[in-house]
């Protein structure tokens, strides 16, 4: 047990050191000094109050959505829709912020709500076309995408578009105050970490890691995680077992699309108030980088999360003072997912043939 | 010339845990035909995929005609002359006959593949053999005997001049096993060498020039085919004698469960059963028939286009799984990995898979941990299943202990009708003992049993009737202490019926 679990950090940990020398090379070869790329990377991310502060900002939206992608695969459904279930969840939640004028203590739990509400209904359409017509999850939940980022594009350039707008990208008209999640300067500040009134870090990251609990306990220690898991792993046992499957594919798609939906507060409710045209930017793409780094666990997805974090804010500041373009850091992205993918395989067959030894 | 056309001196092979061979010495005669014969796991098929060059030994030498040979790998053996014919054959479905046999050694004229002179070729090499198999016919069409005659000729066209022929009969009808020990028989009279692998000790009696016996990876005795008896060979083979299980007379009882009229396109035609409190109702039919859907529509899976099941007087047609386990109906299902558990859940997880979602499992939605470890530690101790905690994956337990699971799920909430499909197929005589033994026990406190099974000594030994399932119907119902196999077989490939 000890002995996996170890496995299971080392893993991702050499994929990250492998992609980051692959990267070395990649700066190399453009002409700059890799140490000092890497240098200037993390010195305004990690070692900084302020850096930190937009790291986690950063990986607030990522613990959602990598959340979401994990779920649905422990169900045996690959998600690739949270990024429209984003989409859609956050204008739900724009919609009530922009609408409703309350109290915090209810606007602020509602607006969650309607996040989760319309996001996980968004992923139920593929769950449904799944469980009732077998219509493969990946296909739709893709198509959904188009579809989710289309109808908010619509709702925001017309029905919803603030008037007298200048801004070039469209957006809504700003909460409610009630609908806020406030930033966690004047918390930290308080308790003596001196961090700037303009990180825009909020209380959605508390959020984001109370959601792991959640998620981690709903999936280990209730019945329906013990179904999704059953499912996700031997559908034709489950349903011997006497489980439905149609059932829980809908429930799963449903969970991990409310997820998803989650995702889309950090800038709605605790960044921009305001839902902004196109403001996720593949968040629920990275999220699948995300589960799969993170192993599909909870505490992996926080660290994968920050990991993507710093890599973001230190891209900002290898533009600004070096002549490495900021893509770099999406090749050094991809490149530890593939090793995290190869990685896996190796570790499964590893540890396959140590249990058998170990008989 | 050598006496002997394969010899192998101190054949060892380890794998982790298991010692498979221990220092194996057989010898083959030129034109014999040769059984090894063993339980599961003696290491009989380890031995022949080292002769074949599938692995390689440890230690120890392999002679060829008098000559050391190295067989580094299968090409190296075909080379040689030495072919095999697996348990599961190796054959691609969608291709002809002749496209199969060829492949690995396709005969091209400028580049495209030269069907006449292969298909002229191979009408003569069955000519020669007296084997014949439809060459235009596409493999998927076929029936599990044919495709045994292809791997046959396939060998053959290849100048295999020893044959290795591992259970080729598991998966055969009495009357194809017939037809199959005449064909070795023609082989043998053409000068060709046979190795037989099997553990079915009556057709080892019947076919075999010499009989080798393995245990536990070591050779234990060599005896001459003419000499040898049934006897002889189990005591070798596990030890100790078997004994014939001997069913305890029973009574007609009340009716359990009752089959009208079942129909589904294609498969089943026309099913009417019956099954009796305390009875085990053996099914038996050669795969294809329709026993796979009739199981999957009684355990809820699927649903008949017309026709009733009642059990107890209840019309369950529309039920499913789960509310059928409710109602005291328990299944073992044919695919014990595939569809009977989960195989990346904990021992644990997968005896409680079914009652799961009920007290003192879940309460309120909450699983009960403390209460399912406990469960699962009294089935693992009551059904002697042998794993170090519950805690670890079924995927890591031996094939015999992964049905034990099973087996213990669906005994421990004392079901009233257990349908059970393929119960001990590929577990070893220890194993399959101790799941008859169950099954029997079962039966004696009043449990109705559905057994479908392709071993047909199963069948005659557990069933109280046995019901024979032929192209969607059943055929007849016979009595086991009335018939012998051979007309168990006539019922089965339709040849008679009632």
């Amino acid at each position: 047990m000890l002995r996996r679990i170890l496995i299971n950090i080392l893993a991702p940990f050499l994929a990250v050191l492998l992609a980051f020398s692959v990267g070395a090379i990649v700066i190399y070869i453009l002409g700059e000094n890799p140490f000092y790329v890497y240098k200037i990377l993390l010195v305004n991310s990690v070692t900084k109050v302020d850096g930190w502060g937009y790291v986690l900002f950063n990986a607030t939206p990522l613990i959602f959505s990598g959340l979401a992608v994990a779920l649905a695969f422990k169900g045996g459904l690959f998600n690739i829709g949270v990024e429209g279930q984003i989409y859609i969840g956050a204008f739900a939640c724009a919609w009530f912020g922009i609408t409703f004028d309350v109290h915090p203590l209810i606007g602020i739990p509602l607006g969650l709500i309607f996040a989760m509400i319309f996001g996980g209904l968004w992923g139920v359409i593929a769950g449904y076309l799944k469980a009732r017509f077998g219509a493969h999850e990946v296909i739709n939940t893709i198509m959904l995408n188009f579809i989710a980022i289309a109808l908010t594009n619509y709702l925001v350039n017309n029905p919803f578009k603030e008037p007298g707008q200048i801004n070039p990208i469209p957006q809504t008209k700003e909460l409610f105050s009630g609908s806020i999640i406030p930033r966690v300067y004047p918390l930290f500040n308080r308790i003596g970490i001196n961090i700037s009134p303009s990180v825009p870090l909020n209380y959605t990251f508390f959020i984001a890691i109370l959601f792991c609990i959640v998620v981690w306990y709903f999936m280990e220690k209730t019945r329906w995680g013990y179904e999704i898991k059953a499912v996700g792993l031997n559908p034709r046992a489950s349903r011997y077992g006497g489980i439905n499957p149609n059932h829980i594919i809908i429930l799963t798609m449903f969970l991990s699309g409310a997820l998803g939906g989650l995702a889309g507060i950090n800038d709605i409710m605790g960044y921009r108030h305001r839902f902004l045209d196109g403001f996720s930017r593949g968040t629920g793409f990275t999220g699948i980088a995300v589960a799969l780094l993170g192993k599909n666990n909870p505490i992996g997805i926080v660290f994968a999360s920050i990991l993507f974090g710093i890599l973001d804010r230190g891209a900002l500041a290898m533009d600004v003072f070096t002549n490495t373009p900021r893509e770099l850091i999406r090749v050094i992205q991809a490149i530890i997912i593939i090793f995290v993918a190869i990685g896996n395989e190796f570790i499964f067959r590893l540890l396959q043939r140590l249990e058998r030894e170990s008989e | 010339m050598a006496e002997y056309i394969l010899e192998t001196r101190g054949i060892t092979k380890h794998f982790p845990g298991v010692l498979a061979n221990d220092s194996v010495d057989i010898k083959i005669r030129e034109g014999e035909i040769h059984s090894i014969i063993g339980e599961n796991g003696a290491g009989k098929t380890t031995l022949m995929n080292i002769i074949y060059g599938i692995i390689r030994p440890d230690r120890g030498e392999i002679f060829y005609r008098g000559k050391k040979v190295e067989i580094s790998n299968p090409s190296v053996a075909i080379k040689l002359g030495i072919g095999m014919v697996h348990q599961h054959f190796m054959l691609v479905p969608p291709f002809t006959v002749w496209e199969n046999i060829i492949l690995g050694r396709e005969v091209t004229k400028r580049g495209v593949l030269d069907k006449d002179t292969v298909c002229s070729e191979l009408r003569k090499l069955m000519e020669d053999y007296g084997l014949s198999v439809p060459l235009e016919e596409k493999v998927e069409e076929l029936s599990v005997g044919i495709c045994q005659k292809v791997e046959l000729i396939k060998l053959l066209y290849r100048g295999a001049e020893l044959l290795i022929l591992d259970e080729p009969t598991a998966l055969l009808v009495p009357q194809e096993i017939e037809e199959l020990f005449e064909i070795l028989d023609n082989l043998k009279r053409q000068g060709k060498t046979i190795i037989f692998i099997s553990h079915k000790l009556k057709e080892v009696l019947r076919i075999s020039d010499r009989i080798t016996v393995m245990r536990r990876g070591k050779v234990v005795g060599e005896l001459d085919g003419k000499e040898a008896d049934e006897e002889t060979l189990a005591r070798l083979m596990i030890g100790k004698t078997l004994e014939s299980q001997k069913l305890e007379m029973y009574e007609r009882g009340e009716e359990i469960l009752r089959l009208e009229g079942i129909r589904l396109s294609p498969r089943l035609k026309n099913i009417n059963l019956t099954l009796y409190k305390g009875e085990i109702l053996g099914l038996a039919g050669i795969e294809g028939n329709g026993q796979r859907e009739l199981l999957e529509i009684i355990t809820g899976l699927l649903i008949p286009e017309s026709g009733k099941i009642f059990y107890k007087n209840r019309e369950i047609k529309h039920l499913d799984p789960r509310t059928l386990r409710e109602i005291g109906i328990g299944f073992i299902p044919e695919d014990r990995q595939r569809t009977g558990l989960i195989l990346d859940f904990t021992v644990a997880e997968n005896i409680i898979l079914g009652r799961h979602y009920k007290e003192p499992y879940t309460v309120r939605g909450r699983l009960n941990l403390p209460v399912i470890k406990k469960t699962a530690t009294d089935i693992v101790k009551e059904y002697d299943i042998r794993t170090s905690t519950v805690d670890k994956y079924v995927r890591f337990l031996s094939g015999g202990n992964q049905q034990k699971v099973i087996l213990g799920r669906e005994l421990y909430s004392e079901p009233e009708l257990l349908i059970a499909s393929q119960p001990t197929r590929g577990l070893d005589i220890g194993a399959t003992e101790m799941i008859h033994n169950l099954l029997l026990s079962a039966r004696k406190k009043g449990m109705s049993i559905l057994l479908y099974s392709s071993d047909l000594d199963e069948i005659m030994t557990l069933s109280d009737r046995i019901a024979v399932i032929y192209n969607g119907e059943i055929v007849g119902i016979l009595s086991p202490k009335e018939i012998d196999e051979t007309t168990l077989g006539l019922y089965m490939t339709g040849a008679r019926k009632d």
